[in-house]
C-alpha cells in the first residue's frame, strides 16, 4: 500500500478501526443468520417438524437479519465519514499549497489539470479510504472467522475452503498489476480531457475568430475517444480480474457443493450442517469478491493521489523566512544588489548581474525592449520568484528572510495582465483590502480614472463583470486593477505597463495620480511610452537581462544611444 | 422524465448494442440463481440418499451454471460499459457542438470552470442512468417475473409474497431513496460545479490573489464550499447506507416469511421437503438483480441534474446564426456599417449608437477614441459575434448576416485585444491561422512579427511551450504572436485591435512597418489609442461613447481642432515640455 497515501489516515484513524470492527460484527451476524437458516429447513424437511416447534429459531433467525441490516447502515455511514474527513483535509491542503506555489508554478501547468485533481482527484480517493482500505483487513479477518467456525461444524469442507481461497488474492494481485499503469494512464487521459475542455472554452472566441471552432469538435472527438479508449481498456482488465474471481468462487462453491452431495449421498454427513456451508461459502468469498470491486476503485485512487502528492510535494518557490520577525518599516528603500535569475528551460538568463536603487519617495521607469526581463524583475520583487544570485534587500534587509505574506504587505502591484475575479466591480478592486469602505473604493477609483465608467455601467459598482472582466472594454479592465493597487496603500508600488491600453487622455489621469501616489512611497513602473517615463525621477534602462544605464531623461537621452532609440518615438519623429 | 428519455434518446445510436448488454444482463442473473438454487435443491436431494445417476442433471447444471456466471458477468460488463463510453463520449462532441455557437455572447454569464464542469464531470454523471438504471430496470424486470414464476410452480401465495417483497424492493426503496436523496444530489453537482469554477478562477488568478493578500480569504471561500460538499456527502453516506441496509433486511425478511409460509405446506405435504432450501435460495438470489436499483436511484436526482445542467446550454438559442442559403462571401470585400445601433444585453446604454461608414475594398481605416468609446465592439460585429440591434454590417455589399459565420470569418484576419493564447507550443498558436501552412509560412510570418529573435534563442524553436495561457514568453512576445497568426492568416480584410499595445517603441516601428507592407491592398480596420502612423490611413474615425463625433483624414482632424487634437496634443505634451 502507498505509504504517502497511508499517512493520510491519522485524522480518520477511528472511523476506519470503526468500519472494520462492524464489518466484522457483521459478518458473525450473518454467521449466526445463516445457522438458525439451515437449522429451520433441516429440522421441516429431515425432522417433519411443524412451524411451531420451529417459531424459537424462527425468531433468532429474524433478530440476526435485523442486526446485520443495522450493521450494513453503520458500517457505510462510518466507512464514508473517515473518507469524507480526510479528503476534505486534503483539498484544502492542496489548494494552500496551490497557493504557496504561486504563479510560477501555475503558468507551468496546465489550470484544467491542477483543478481535475483537486475536484476529482480527491473524490477518487473515497473508494481507496471508504471502501478499499477498510476491506483489506476485512477480506482476511472474515474468511478467517467463517473458517474458524466451520472446522468445528466440517472440516473437510473447511480446507476445501480454505485451500482455495488464497488463489483469488494471487491472481488478483498478478492481473491488478497489470492494470495499474493502465489506470494511471486514464487518469492522465481524464485529466488532460478536463485542461483540454478548459482551454478550449476559454478560447473559444479566439477559435471562433480564426474560423476553427467548429473543425474543433473533431478534435473534442478524438480527445473524448482516446479517453474511451483508455477507460474501456483499464475496464477490461478489471472485469477481466472480475471474471477470475468470480470464475474461481464459483467453481469452489460448486465444488463444495458437488463434494457435499456425495457425501451425503453415502451418509458421510447430515442435511443440516451441509446446508450451512452452502451458505456460509459465499460469504466466505463475498469479502474477497468485495475486495475485487474495490480494489478497481482504490487503485483509481491511488493512480489520482499520484498526482496530488506531487503538487503537494513540490517545493514553494519562495523560502518562508521569519529571520526578521519584527515589522519593517512604511518606508521603504530598495536595492537590487547584482541579481540573476534564469528560467528552468531558460537558454540565458533572464537577467543578470542587475543592481539597482530605489529610494523611497522616487518613482523609477524602467523601460527596455520587449523580452528583456522587466515584468521578470517584478516577479522578483513580489517574490513570485527568488534570485538565484545576487540580493534583494529593503532597508538593507534581505526580502528573503521575511515572512513572504508579510512581504507583500508592503507591495501594491499592477501587474502586466492582471485578472479580474469574477464578481461585481467592486469585489474586484476591494481584494486590495477586504475592510475597505465604499467610500475609499470609490476614491481609490476615481484616482484611477475609473469611477466615470463604473457609474455608467448598469449597477455601478455592483455590476457583475463576468469572468476575467470580459463585459469591461480593455481599458476599463485596466483602470479597475490599476484602482484595486491605489486602495492598497502600500510603501512599495511596482506597475507592469499600468496604462498599456489606455487612450492617451485616460493615461495622463493615472499617470497623475501616480505621481501623486507616489509621494513618499518607492515606485517601480515598466512602460515602454515615453510619456509615462520621462517624468520619472530615474529611468533604469534593461538590455537582455542586463542593466545598461541608469539616469533622468536628459542624462540618457545624451549618454545612452538604446534610450535614444526607444524613445526616438514615433511621436518624436512626427514633431 | 422527459430529462430521462431524452437521455435515453441517445441510447438509439447504438440500439444493438444496449439491447445486447440488457440480454447478458439477465443471463448472469440466471446463471446466479440456478448456481444458488439448483446448488441447494443438490444436496437436499441428496440428503434423502437416491441413487447418484437421479443427481446427475443437478450436478451438471451446477457446474455449467458456475462456469456460465462468471463470463455472463464478464461479457455483460463489457458490453454495457463500451456502450455507456460510446455514448458519454458522443455526448460530449454533443455538448461540444451546441455550446460552440454561443460564444462569445451567450457564455458571458458562465464561469468557464462551471462549463468545464459540464463539460466534464456531469457528462460523466451521465454513465449511472445508462450502466445502472436503464438496463437494470429491464433486468430486474426479468428476474421479478422469472422468480414469481418460479414460484407459482408452487404455490400461487408464495409467488405473491415474493412479488410483493421484490416489488418493495426494486420499486419501493428506489423511489424512497430518490425522494430522500434528490435534494442532496443537485446539491453535490451544484457544489462541485462552483468548487471547479473558483477553482479555475484562483489558480489563473493567484498572481493578482497573493499580491494583494487575498489568498487567505479565498482559501476560506474554497473552504466553506469544501465542507458544504462533506456535509452533502455525508447526508449522501447516511441514505447510501440506508439503501443498502434496506436491501439487505428485504431480501432476508422475503426469505423468511417465505420460509414461515412454506414451511406449514411442507408439513402439510403440498410442497415436497427436498424443495425448501432451493426456494429460500431462489429468493436471495434473485434480489442480486433488484438491488443495483436501490443505488441507481440514490444518483438519479444527480444524474438528473447533471444532465439538466447539459441540456440547460444546449437548449439556449445563439444569438447569431447561419442563414438558410448562404452567399458566397466575394474575395476582395469592402466593410461598411449603415447605421448600425447596438448594446449589450443587459447593460443600459449603447455601446453603439447610429455608427456609419464605410471601408472601400483596399482601403485603410482608423478608429480611435476614448476607453470604452465602442471601438473593440466594431470589431465584434463585423465579425458577427453579436448582431446589430439597429442597421446592419456590410460586407462586399451584403450584410454579413446573410453569409455563413465560417466563411465570413475566413475573409477576416484578427488581431484582438484579449486574444488567447492556447497551452501548447508556438506551432500549434501558429497553425490555428492556417492549418496547412508550410514550415516556411510559418517561419515568414514569424519574421514579419518581429518574433525571429524570440524562437531562435528558445531551445526547441517553434516547438516551444508557451504554457498556460502563453504566460511563459513575454507580454510584448505573446501580443507578436497574435500579430503573427494574423499574418499567417493571410485574408482580405484586417481587423487590427490595439495590435501594438505591449510593445515598445522600436518593435513597434518594425512591427507597424511589417503591418503596414501587409494592408498594401487590403480592406484594413486599425483601433488603436495610438495616435501613430497616422497620416497613412485614409480615413480616421473618432468614436466617443458610441457614437462617430469626428471623421477625416490625420491632417483634416488636427486642423478642426476637436477630440483628436486634443488626444494628439495630449500624446505630446509631454514631449513638448521635454
Ligand atoms: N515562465 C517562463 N519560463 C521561461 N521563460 C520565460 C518565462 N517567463 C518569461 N520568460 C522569458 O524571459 C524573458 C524575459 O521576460 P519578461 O516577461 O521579463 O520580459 P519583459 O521585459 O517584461 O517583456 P515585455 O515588455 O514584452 O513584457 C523573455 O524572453 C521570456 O520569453
Ligand atoms: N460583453 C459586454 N457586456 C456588456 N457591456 C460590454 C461588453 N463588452 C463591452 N461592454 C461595454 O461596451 C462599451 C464599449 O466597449 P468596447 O470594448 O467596444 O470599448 P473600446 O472602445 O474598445 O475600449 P478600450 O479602448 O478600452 O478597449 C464599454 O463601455 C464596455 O463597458
Ligand atoms: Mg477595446
Amino acid at each position: 500500500m502507498d505509504r504517502e497515501l497511508f499517512r493520510q489516515i491519522k485524522p480518520a484513524r477511528i472511523f476506519l478501526a470503526l468500519t472494520v470492527a462492524l464489518g466484522v460484527l457483521g459478518a458473525a451476524a450473518t454467521i449466526a443468520q445463516m445457522t438458525f437458516l439451515s437449522e429451520v429447513v433441516s429440522r421441516v424437511f429431515m425432522g417433519d417438524e411443524n412451524l411451531g416447534r420451529v417459531e424459537g429459531l424462527i425468531f433468532l433467525l429474524l433478530a440476526a437479519i435485523v442486526v446485520r441490516a443495522a450493521l450494513v447502515w453503520a458500517r457505510e455511514v462510518v466507512g464514508q465519514r473517515g473518507a469524507i474527513q480526510i479528503k476534505t483535509k486534503l483539498r484544502e491542503r492542496l489548494f494552500s499549497h496551490l497557493m504557496r506555489l504561486g504563479p510560477t508554478y501555475t503558468k507551468n501547468e496546465r489550470t484544467g489539470e491542477l483543478v481535475s485533481t483537486a475536484v476529482e482527484g480527491i473524490e477518487r480517493l473515497d473508494a481507496y479510504f471508504g471502501r478499499y482500505m477498510p476491506q483489506v483487513l476485512l477480506s482476511l479477518l472474515v474468511p478467517l472467522m467463517i473458517f474458524v467456525y466451520l472446522v468445528q461444524v466440517d472440516w473437510i469442507s473447511a480446507l476445501l475452503l480454505v485451500g482455495s481461497a488464497p488463489v483469488i488474492p494471487i491472481l488478483m494481485i498478478a492481473v491488478g498489476k497489470h492494470s495499474e499503469r493502465h489506470i494511471q494512464r486514464q487518469w492522465l487521459a481524464l485529466s488532460r480531457l478536463s485542461a483540454y475542455f478548459l482551454d478550449t472554452l476559454q478560447g473559444l472566441t479566439t477559435l471562433k475568430a480564426f474560423g476553427r471552432s467548429r473543425a474543433e469538435s473533431e478534435t473534442v472527438a478524438k480527445v473524448g475517444e482516446r479517453f474511451r479508449k483508455r477507460t474501456m481498456k483499464v475496464l477490461r482488465y478489471a472485469f477481466a480480474s472480475g471474471l477470475v474471481l468470480e470464475f474461481m468462487v464459483s467453481i469452489a462453491i460448486a465444488l463444495v457443493a458437488v463434494e457435499l452431495g456425495v457425501r451425503l449421498l453415502r451418509g458421510d454427513i447430515s442435511f443440516q450442517p451441509a446446508f450451512l456451508i452452502l451458505l456460509l461459502a459465499p460469504e466466505f468469498y463475498r469479502p474477497l469478491r468485495e475486495l475485487g470491486t474495490h480494489r478497481h476503485a482504490g487503485m483509481e485512487g491511488k493512480a489520482a493521489s499520484g498526482q496530488i502528492f506531487e503538487i503537494l510535494n513540490t517545493p514553494a518557490p519562495v523560502s518562508g523566512g521569519d529571520a526578521y520577525p519584527r515589522e519593517i518599516q512604511n518606508q521603504l528603500t530598495i536595492r537590487l544588489d547584482s541579481v540573476r535569475f534564469s528560467y528552468p528551460d531558460g537558454s540565458r538568463p533572464a537577467l543578470s548581474g542587475v543592481s539597482l536603487d530605489l529610494p523611497v519617495g522616487t518613482t523609477t521607469a524602467l523601460v527596455g525592449r520587449s523580452g528583456a526581463g522587466k515584468s521578470t524583475l517584478a516577479n522578483l520583487l513580489l517574490r513570485f520568484l527568488e534570485p538565484s544570485e545576487g540580493d534583494i534587500l529593503a532597508n538593507g534587509l534581505p526580502i528573503m528572510g521575511l515572512p513572504v505574506e508579510n512581504w507583500r504587505e508592503h507591495v501594491a502591484l499592477v501587474p502586466q495582465r492582471p485578472h479580474l475575479f469574477y464578481g461585481t466591480v467592486l469585489e474586484n478592486i476591494r481584494l486590495a483590502r477586504p475592510g475597505a469602505t465604499p467610500e475609499e473604493v470609490q476614491r481609490a477609483a476615481e484616482l484611477a480614472g475609473a469611477d466615470g465608467f463604473i457609474r455608467r455601467l448598469p449597477e455601478g459598482y455592483d455590476t457583475q463583470i463576468g469572468e476575467r472582466g470580459a463585459r469591461l472594454s480593455g481599458g476599463e479592465a485596466q483602470r479597475v486593477a490599476i484602482a484595486r493597487a491605489f486602495l492598497k496603500d502600500a510603501p512599495l508600488l511596482v506597475l507592469d505597463e499600468p496604462t498599456s491600453s489606455l487612450d492617451p487622455k485616460s493615461e495622463r489621469l493615472v499617470r497623475q495620480a501616480i505621481e501623486r501616489l507616489s509621494k513618499g512611497r518607492t515606485t517601480l513602473i515598466i512602460a515602454h511610452r515615453l510619456n509615462t517615463v520621462y517624468s520619472a525621477d530615474r529611468i533604469a534602462v534593461l538590455e537582455d537581462g542586463h542593466l545598461r544605464e541608469v539616469g533622468t531623461h536628459e542624462e540618457l537621452l545624451e549618454r545612452s544611444t538604446l534610450y535614444a532609440g526607444l524613445v526616438n518615438a514615433p511621436e518624436r519623429v512626427t514633431t | 422524465m422527459r430529462v430521462l428519455l431524452r437521455l435515453l434518446g441517445f441510447l438509439g445510436a447504438h440500439p444493438w448494442r444496449a439491447a445486447l448488454a440488457v440480454l447478458l444482463g439477465v443471463a448472469t442473473v440466471a446463471s446466479n440463481v440456478g448456481l444458488l438454487a439448483l446448488s441447494a435443491f443438490l444436496i437436499a436431494a441428496a440428503a434423502l440418499k437416491p441413487e447418484l445417476a437421479a443427481l446427475s442433471v443437478p450436478i451438471y447444471l451446477v457446474r455449467f451454471f458456475g462456469v456460465s456466471r462468471g463470463f455472463a458477468r464478464y461479457a455483460e460488463r463489457v458490453v454495457s460499459h463500451d456502450v455507456t463510453f460510446r455514448l458519454l463520449r458522443n455526448l460530449r462532441i454533443w455538448f461540444y457542438e451546441r455550446l460552440e455557437p454561443l460564444a462569445p455572447s451567450r457564455l458571458l454569464e458562465h464561469h468557464s470552470g462551471d462549463l468545464l464542469d459540464r463539460a466534464v464531470e456531469d457528462v460523466d454523471e451521465l454513465q449511472n442512468v445508462y450502466l445502472r438504471i436503464f438496463s437494470p430496470i429491464l433486468v430486474a424486470a426479468f428476474t421479478v417475473s422469472a422468480t414469481f414464476a418460479v414460484f407459482w410452480v408452487f404455490s400461487p401465495l408464495l409467488a405473491f409474497v415474493a412479488l410483493g417483497f421484490l416489488v418493495a424492493a426494486g420499486v419501493g426503496v428506489p423511489l424512497l431513496v430518490d425522494a430522500l436523496a434528490r435534494r442532496t444530489g443537485r446539491q453535490q453537482v451544484e457544489l462541485r460545479a462552483e468548487l471547479s469554477a473558483q477553482l479555475v478562477d484562483s489558480v489563473q488568478g493567484v498572481q493578482d490573489l497573493l499580491a494583494f493578500g487575498a489568498e487567505k480569504e479565498r482559501r476560506d471561500r474554497i473552504s466553506e464550499i469544501n465542507r458544504k460538499l462533506a456535509r452533502a456527502q455525508r447526508r449522501m453516506a447516511l441514505i447510501e447506507g440506508l439503501q443498502g441496509s434496506l436491501n439487505d433486511l428485504l431480501s432476508n425478511l422475503a426469505m423468511l416469511v417465505l420460509l414461515v409460509l412454506a414451511i406449514p405446506l411442507v408439513s402439510g405435504g403440498e410442497i415436497r421437503g427436498v424443495y425448501l432450501a432451493f426456494l429460500a435460495l431462489v429468493i436471495l438470489g434473485s434480489f442480486e438483480a433488484i438491488t443495483p436499483l436501490g443505488s441507481a436511484f440514490q444518483f438519479l436526482g444527480r444524474s438528473l441534474s447533471a444532465a439538466g445542467r447539459l441540456f440547460e446550454i444546449a437548449d439556449e438559442e445563439p444569438q447569431v446564426r447561419d442563414p438558410q442559403n448562404p452567399a458566397p462571401v466575394p474575395e476582395r470585400p469592402g466593410l461598411e456599417f449603415r447605421r448600425v445601433t447596438f448594446s449589450y444585453s443587459n447593460s443600459g446604454s449603447k455601446a453603439l449608437d447610429d455608427v456609419s461608414f464605410e471601408i472601400k475594398a483596399g482601403s485603410r481605416v482608423a478608429v480611435v477614441g476614448p476607453s470604452g468609446s465602442g471601438k473593440s465592439t466594431l470589431a465584434r460585429l463585423a465579425l458577427r459575434f453579436w448582431d446589430p440591434d439597429g442597421g446592419e454590417v456590410l460586407l462586399g455589399g451584403r450584410d454579413v448576416r446573410e453569409y455563413a459565420q465560417e466563411d465570413l470569418r475566413e475573409k477576416i484576419g484578427l488581431v484582438a485585444q484579449d486574444t488567447h493564447i492556447f497551452n501548447g507550443t508556438l506551432r500549434r498558436n501558429l497553425l490555428l491561422a492556417r492549418p496547412e501552412a508550410t514550415q516556411r509560412e510559418l517561419e515568414r510570418a514569424v519574421e514579419a512579427a518581429r518574433l525571429g529573435g524570440l524562437v531562435e534563442s528558445l531551445p526547441e524553436g517553434l516547438d516551444s511551450w508557451v504554457g498556460e495561457q502563453g504566460l511563459r514568453i513575454s507580454g510584448g512576445e505573446r501580443q507578436r504572436l497574435a500579430v503573427a497568426r494574423a499574418l499567417l492568416k493571410n485574408a482580405p480584410i484586417l481587423l487590427l485591435d490595439e495590435p501594438t499595445a505591449n510593445l515598445d517603441t522600436v518593435t513597434e516601428q518594425e512591427l507597424l512597418g511589417s503591418i503596414r507592407e501587409m494592408v498594401q491592398d487590403r480592406t484594413t480596420l486599425l483601433i488603436t489609442h495610438r495616435l501613430v502612423g497616422m497620416e497613412g490611413m485614409d480615413e480616421i474615425l473618432v468614436l466617443d461613447k458610441g457614437r462617430i463625433v469626428e471623421r477625416g483624414t490625420h491632417a483634416e482632424l488636427l486642423r478642426s481642432s476637436g477630440l483628436y487634437r486634443q488626444m494628439y496634443d495630449t500624446q505630446r505634451e509631454m514631449l513638448a515640455a521635454a
